[in-house]
Formats: structure tokens, C-alpha cells, sequence
């Protein structure tokens, strides 16, 4: 089955973010495809590189980084809602005159299309938050 | 690739999914209601087949007279009205919610199609996608 994922909370603070990882990894797992994991809302925040969590916990951006390298999965952060929350990738940084990018490994910065397109794609769309 | 070809709007896989909106919380307590109405202004462009409905305390996003000057909150309301030019048009709106907070289609800034929890029921089984906001 054909799934597109949207995670739509923010990380450490909501068990969603952890769950929509571990859906992920357990669909490929079974063989099953991704079409896209599509990050919104304070979900955004799953996809900053400069996330330093303690050593003893898991590192959740890290972690999606891997399963997307693993996999090639697309993950995209929802331009907007990044904007807002201050989640920029080179392009957007210069665009906007800011000092820097924060952007994690294999994530990409996109616009809302991308999640009607996912659910346009995909056989089912989960979407984890509230 | 996929940011080409869909980012712009249009339809190139031909494909039309009914797609509901489902908006179930006040419009200033959170950020969802308005970044939900983004995604439904931005989706219009891909069209697909539309519905937007408001439950529980979503139905205060509807409301007329909404005034934010003195929270500092932009008033995002008169989007709603909006919504006819992106050919959004299927607004529906559950009657218990309307009711237990004494609501009326008066109430409202926009005209909505008035339904019971099972008829809404009923139509969030007919969809192909949900988003809850």
C-alpha cells in the first residue's frame, strides 16, 4: 500500500512526532511504500539540524534523517508554517536576509501542494497530532 | 519532479479525490484553524473535490463580527467569504454543535449546508481524504 504520512506536532513535546516515526519505519518495514512524509503545524520542528537533545534520549530529527537516507524518503517541511517558526534552508535564508539555515539532512523545504499532492498519491494518508 | 509539477496548481494526474476539511476548533485559541484554511486555500488550486466542516467549537470560525484588535491576533475571518472565488462551496456545519452553543445560520458569515451528526457522519465515510484542523 501507497501511504503518505503528515505530522502535524512539534518534537519531544508530543507523542505524535514519535509515533509518525515509528508508523513509518514499521510500513517500510512490511514492505509497503512512502510517497511522502509531510511536516505542518509545529511538526515543522522535527526537521531543525540544530536539535541537541541529551545523549541518553532519542534524537528524533537524527532519526528521520537516517530512515530517509535508508529509504529515500521525501520529507517535506511546509514552507508557511516554517516561515513562522523559523525552520530555513539555504534558499530561504538568503531570500530572507537571515544569518543562517537550520534545515536537517535529507528534509526539504516545499510548499502545501505537496500535501494535497500526498493525498492525492497516496492510497491512505495518516495524519498524526491532535 | 513532484515541486514541478504540482506546485503550481493544476491537475496533471488527472486524478480528483473528494477531500474534506474538517475544522473542530475555535478560530484565535490555536494556530490550526488558520493554517488549515492555508491549506485549503492553497488545495483549491489542484482541483480536487472540496468540503469544508465545522464541528464542536470549530463552528466559531464561522461566526460573524469576530474582532481581534485587542489580542493582537489577525482577524482571518473574512477569508471564509473568500473561499466561494476558489470554487470551495461544499460548507457544511454540524447542528449539534450549531445548537449547544446557540448558534444560528443568522450567526454565521458565510451560508452553510446545516447537518445532523449522522448526515456528517454518512459524508466523512464517502471521502477519500480528511484533514483535521
Amino acid at each position: 500500500m501507497k501511504f503518505g504520512i503528515v505530522v502535524n506536532e512539534g518534537p519531544y513535546t508530543h507523542q505524535a512526532a514519535d509515533t509518525a516515526y515509528q508508523f513509518t519505519k514499521a510500513a517500510l518495514e512490511k514492505g509497503h511504500e512512502i510517497v511522502r512524509v509531510f511536516f505542518y503545524h509545529d511538526g515543522v520542528n522535527n526537521g531543525t539540524r540544530l536539535t541537541t537533545p541529551p545523549q541518553d534520549e532519542r534524537n528524533i530529527v537524527k532519526r528521520w534523517s537516517e530512515l530517509a537516507q535508508q529509504h529515500k524518503l521525501d520529507l517535506v517541511v511546509c514552507v508557511a508554517a516554517a516561515q513562522r517558526r523559523g525552520i530555513v534552508d539555504r534558499d530561504e535564508a538568503k531570500r530572507h536576509g537571515k544569518d543562517a539555515d537550520n534545515i536537517a539532512a535529507g528534509f526539504r523545504i516545499s510548499g502545501l501542494g505537496q500535501l494535497i499532492e500526498a493525498g492525492v498519491l497516496a492510497d491512505r494518508l495518516v495524519a498524526f497530532g491532535d | 519532479m513532484a515541486d514541478e509539477t504540482m506546485e503550481e496548481g493544476g491537475n496533471p494526474t488527472g486524478v480528483v479525490k473528494k477531500f474534506m476539511y474538517v475544522n473542530r476548533r475555535a478560530p484565535y485559541g490555536t494556530v490550526y484553524p488558520l493554517e488549515g484554511l492555508e491549506v485549503v486555500l492553497i488545495g483549491a488550486a489542484f482541483e480536487q473535490d472540496v468540503s469544508m466542516a465545522f464541528v464542536d467549537d470549530g463552528v466559531y470560525q464561522l461566526k460573524k463580527g469576530q474582532d481581534t484588535a485587542e489580542t493582537g491576533m489577525k482577524n482571518f475571518s473574512p477569508a471564509y467569504r473568500a473561499l466561494e472565488m476558489y470554487d470551495v462551496e461544499k460548507l457544511y456545519a454540524e447542528k449539534e454543535s450549531l445548537e449547544a452553543r446557540g448558534l444560528t445560520q443568522d450567526d454565521l458569515l458565510v451560508s452553510v449546508e446545516v447537518l445532523s451528526t449522522a448526515e456528517l457522519t454518512e459524508l466523512m465515510e464517502q471521502q477519500d481524504v480528511i484533514l483535521n484542523y
